[in-house]
């Protein structure tokens, strides 16, 4: 989300059409998480597709969750638990005029992004050499399923960690954006709107992973 | 305000120049006058393939067409009207001009976000018609699956510039809701804003809470058609009618997204024209709020033969009939506005009684449409062609008209022909009551829709549809004709031609870049006609 | 009640050939005549209000009217009366529409891109006929082959969509002796307009004829049996059999001998040429013509019915 304009150097330039820097903050402060209603209700269709279908093929997902690894996802899941605490104290620390310790923070964020990614990365090329594909292109002979039919939860699984992935990706460019911004000097305790709108995207990206590590990995 | 006039020729319009000034605008006003560019080239598109359709229909069998090519056009023209001119129309042209002024804020919370909504319909636009050069889509705009799996046409593209599309609803939505939350005037409390910003309001959580549905919906539609997932394809353990679950989900609330700004703007015609206070402010606003809540629970009655259960569709026609409730709120409130008022016949007041009379129609039918039993009948027919026309077109598009007219001195600070603007109503208005009128009839005989041939029984009717399609087109060459006019030789247009109360008549017209010099401090409701 | 029968003998409906048809309309007559007063009201209330209250001069003094709780009440609380009222109604007829009667006749019925086919029990198939008694129970069950259709009569005010996957079903009880539309009423594809058929409804004596006549085809001569398989299988929605004129596909009249150019190079039409064609319609297609645009029939075909195909094409002379 972006304010309406901003130089470079300390001074944050409050845009004319608000009174002051607070009504700024909090109007950005709106935006953003109506935005994120935009994304969970997104998500949240997936999430309904995915009951429905678990609902009639209880098997099938069952035996499509046997595929998956949950140690792996459940290193994911820690490292995005992890990476939202730092997201909170890089916010943290440019309240308290801290950017030094920010950076850290903020850095050690996109690291965990950069974790997740490269797991997942991982989790994929392993099931791509198993022949383990969405939809009809998923090899049951090789793969040896029981149900003809497992491409629908590799449907499912490649879009919602797809979508989710993608989202991460996001996070993780717009995280690299507000680190240099902080490296720069723009954000203090008085002024800080656009660190705190990344990392509300941060987590709720990361809440996101919640719903999806227990749903995919571990039903069944 | 005289003085406000003439203390600076500087107005949003010349205040800079050249298409680079404009491309990069954040100013409301200019990218609800581009918004405007867009919606009136992508209007005269789908009006010339709806001709095309009229004229196909002219007579049965084939005439200008064949049946692919009618399917085509019948495609485009439903998913041109409906995603980039009905949807961004009131809210994206209109509102970005007005609802900033109307509650006396600089502009939109987020001025580069409005920005980047245009450019997302543009590109979902450009997207959309990259279609037209490769495998045009003969879906219909519902892509009702499983057809659109099969069929060997450009569904994902399209699908993408539809989600694209939406995106820049949603961020319109986001938009609006921050701005009307956070950047009213001083002493603007909600129960003073206008009730055209009431209307974006409940839009704008429709926005905000639907368009997320249906892009997930494409989404899944696409994969299905790439990877053959089978969330939607029963060859492959899916289910066909989930997609018009999702689909509808989405697409009803977007009938409300169409036609709840055009309430707001006929609220606002009505009362300028009557010079009196509106008739139970808090009922139509918290109607509008209402229609937008219940919206949501309704899909199901587009539903009633696609074969779910015989309960949904009870409990759907059930709850279909409360939407009707604040619907018929609306419609006395705006008479009752009327009674002892002092009432101009002025252009946009012609376009917002002709709304008022299409809407009763548009309504009624709408509820012989929730009747259950009754739809069986009725269900894919003409009838449902008529009914929605009478609402989208009846309803919206004479409120874009009634609008239009009503601002226009404001936006250009130039005047238009009354007469001309007059004339091009009667054609529009007549136009439409001849195109669309037999269409209930034929419904009613049990003609269904997306035909491209019929049986002979039909024919008259369908002729004398056609016929009136012409007058429709006519009439709004004629209003073409008379806004290039008035931009071009227009009077100089007063601060308030109309002796309205809200706030947009306080500044000069057209109005400067800032909207207010001085932030306006507000003491009383929007239309204190004493 | 004769106020909301005039009313429905003006609602342009087609005939009633069901017993729920009249209930229908009487519902709909109904819902005409209120909407006619409601219409009347609003417009009529409109164009006074516009003629008693136009501006005089323009000093006028308007009236400062904010709200009337007891009026507003009044218009909410009316509508929503009628309106519980008609869904009630309409529930009460739904609720006859969607339950199914014990002990019908039953034809399956399947929807195809662009035809409908109708087996009854008796094996007896029919391509776009629907030979039904007069006031007997008949109920449809109906699914589709490829995309979604939807199946509506008129005359009997039901209609149902037919999924590929699932079965949808369907019942009326004809009182009415004659010929009936079918119509295809959900959008399914280029001949959508096109996949129409009749529903005929006869006395208990002629459909039992009927049925043994239907049923006898196999005693038929070859080229004759071939015709009833071409109606049966719809294939003349697709191809025309009295003239060259070319429909969806091409035409099959005076084809049987000559040579075809297809995309594929140029072949005689022999007796294996058509049975290709029927069982792999995208093997060779016809220059001009799309492919896969025809579905195929091999597994829906014996080997006598193939032959009969053949020989009733080699007769289009």
């Amino acid at each position: 989300m972006s304010t309406d304009s901003t130089h470079a150097g300390h001074d944050h330039h409050v845009a004319h059409h608000f009174r002051n820097a607070e009504h700024e903050y909090l109007t950005s402060k709106e935006g953003i998480w109506l935005f994120m209603v935009t994304e969970i209700l997104m998500f949240g269709g997936l999430f309904v597709g995915y009951s429905i279908f678990h609902n009639i093929y209880p098997e099938m997902f069952a035996e499509g969750a046997k595929y998956l690894d949950w140690k792996m996802g459940f290193i994911n899941t820690l490292v995005l638990i992890f990476s939202s605490l730092t997201m909170a104290l890089g916010i943290y620390f440019l309240q308290k005029n801290q950017p030094k310790k920010a950076v850290v923070s903020l850095a050690i964020t996109i690291l965990c992004g950069a974790i997740f990614m490269v797991v997942k990365y991982f989790e994929y090329t392993h099931k791509f050499h198993l022949g383990i594909f969405p939809g009809r292109l998923l090899d049951v002979a090789k793969v040896g399923a029981e149900h003809a039919n497992l491409g629908m939860y590799f449907g499912f699984y490649y879009c919602m960690t797809g979508l989710h992935g993608i989202h991460v990706l996001l996070g993780m460019s717009l995280i690299t954006w507000v680190l240099f911004r902080t490296i720069r000097g723009d954000f203090n305790s008085n002024y800080y709107t656009a660190v705190e709108g990344v990392g509300i995207f941060w987590h709720i990206v990361d809440l996101i992973w919640i719903f999806l590590f227990p749903l995919l990995y571990l039903v069944g | 305000m005289a003085s406000a006039a003439a203390h600076s020729d500087k107005n949003y319009l010349n205040e800079s120049s050249g298409l680079w000034s404009w491309l990069t605008t954040l100013d409301h006003k200019r990218i609800g006058i581009m918004y405007f560019i867009a919606v009136m080239f992508f209007f005269l598109l789908g009006g010339v393939m709806a001709l095309l359709l009229r004229l196909e229909l002219y007579s049965p069998g084939q005439t200008i067409m064949t049946a692919d090519q009618y399917n085509q056009v019948m495609t485009y023209h439903g998913a041109i009207m409906v995603f980039m001119v009905i949807i961004p129309g009131i809210p994206a042209i209109l509102g970005n001009f007005f609802l900033p002024l109307h509650i006396g804020a600089k502009d939109v919370a987020f001025p580069r976000l409005n920005l980047f909504s245009w450019y997302c319909l543009m590109a979902g636009a450009l997207l959309a018609f990259s279609t037209l050069f490769t495998h045009k889509i003969d879906t219909g705009w519902t892509f009702y699956t499983p057809y659109s799996i099969k069929t060997g046409t450009s569904v994902v593209t399209m699908v993408i510039a539809a989600f694209i599309m939406g995106m820049s609803s949603i961020l319109t939505g986001l938009n609006f809701i921050a701005t009307v939350h956070k950047l009213r005037a001083p002493g603007m409390t909600m129960y003073r804003i206008p009730l055209f910003v009431w209307a974006l309001y409940s839009t704008a959580i429709l926005q905000v809470l639907a368009t997320p549905v249906l892009g997930i919906t494409l989404l899944l539609l696409s994969v299905e058609r790439a990877f053959g997932v089978g969330i939607f394809d029963p060859a492959l353990g899916g289910d066909p009618i989930l997609f018009q679950h999702f689909f509808w989900f989405y697409s009803h609330p977007a009938v409300y997204i169409m036609i709840l700004p055009a309430m707001g703007v006929v609220s606002e015609l009505i009362t300028a024209f009557s010079r009196k206070v509106i008739f139970g402010y808090t009922a139509i606003a918290y109607s509008s709020l209402g229609i937008a809540g219940v919206s949501f629970f309704v899909w199901g009655h587009h539903m009633f033969v696609s074969g779910q259960s015989t309960t949904a569709g009870v409990v759907f026609s059930f709850l279909t009939m409360l939407v009707g409730v604040p619907t018929a709120i609306k419609m006395f409130n705006w008479l009752a506005t009327m009674y002892k008022g002092s009432v101009l016949m002025r252009s946009p007041m012609l376009y917002a009684l002709g709304f008022l009379f299409l809407f009763a129609i548009g309504g009624v039918t709408g509820i012989m449409l929730a009747v259950v039993a009754v739809d069986v009948h009725f269900h894919d027919t003409y009838f449902v062609v008529a009914h929605f026309h009478y609402v989208m077109v009846g309803g919206t598009l004479m409120a874009i008209m009634g609008g239009f007219y009503y601002w226009f001195p404001k936006m250009f600070g130039k005047m238009y022909s009354e007469s001309l603007a007059r004339l091009s109503f009667v054609f529009i208005f007549i136009g439409f009551n001849v195109t669309f009128f037999p269409q209930f009839v034929l419904g009613a005989m049990g003609m269904p829709r997306r035909y491209f041939d019929y049986i002979p029984a039909y024919h008259s009717l369908n002729a004398i549809s056609t016929v009136g399609s012409w007058l429709i087109a006519i009439g709004f060459l004629i209003s073409l004709y008379v806004i290039v006019k008035g931009l071009i030789s227009g009077e100089k247009a007063p601060a308030n031609p109309w002796g309205a109360k809200t706030l947009e008549w306080t500044v000069p017209s057209p109005p400067p870049h800032h909207n207010f010099d001085v932030e306006p401090v507000i003491t009383a409701g929007p239309y204190e006609y004493r | 009640m004769m106020w909301f029968n005039y009313a429905q003998a003006q609602s342009f409906m087609p005939t009633e050939g069901t017993k729920i048809a009249s209930q229908v309309d009487n519902l709909y007559g109904f819902l005409l005549a209120a909407s006619f007063i409601s219409c009347v009201i609003v417009i009529g209330g409109m164009i006074f209000f516009v003629w008693k209250y136009r501006r005089r001069t323009e000093t006028d003094k308007t009236a400062y009217i904010t709200h009337n709780t007891f009026l507003e009440f009044l218009w909410s609380f009316i509508p929503l009366v009628i309106f519980l009222a008609v869904f009630a109604w309409g529930w009460n007829i739904y609720h006859d529409m969607r339950t199914m009667p014990k002990d019908a006749l039953e034809v399956q019925v399947t929807g195809k891109q662009w035809a409908w086919e109708f087996e009854y029990k008796s094996g007896v198939k029919t391509g776009n006929l629907l030979v039904v008694p007069v006031n007997k129970d008949v109920k449809l069950i109906m699914t589709s082959k490829d995309v979604l259709h939807s199946f509506y009569i008129p005359s009997f005010r039901i209609k149902q969509d037919v999924i590929p996957g699932m079965y949808t079903s369907l019942w009326f009880n004809a009182d009415k002796l004659g010929e009936f539309h079918v119509f295809c009423a959900e959008f399914c594809g280029t001949q959508h307009s096109g996949m129409l058929a009749t529903v005929k409804v006869v006395t208990q004596a002629e459909y039992e004829a009927w049925l043994i006549e239907e049923s006898q085809v196999g005693m038929l001569p070859l080229a004759q049996r071939g015709q009833k398989l071409f109606q049966a299988k719809a294939c003349a929605s697709c191809h025309s059999v009295a003239d060259a004129s070319a429909k969806v596909g091409p035409s099959l009249w005076q084809k049987f001998g000559t040579k075809e150019l297809t995309e594929e190079g140029e072949f005689a039409i022999d007796e294996n040429f058509v049975r290709e064609s029927i069982l792999s319609p995208n093997a060779k297609t016809t220059k001009g013509f799309p492919k896969g645009v025809m579905p195929t029939f091999q597994g829906q075909l014996n080997e006598t019915e193939l032959s009969a195909l053949i020989e009733y094409i080699k007769t289009l002379k």
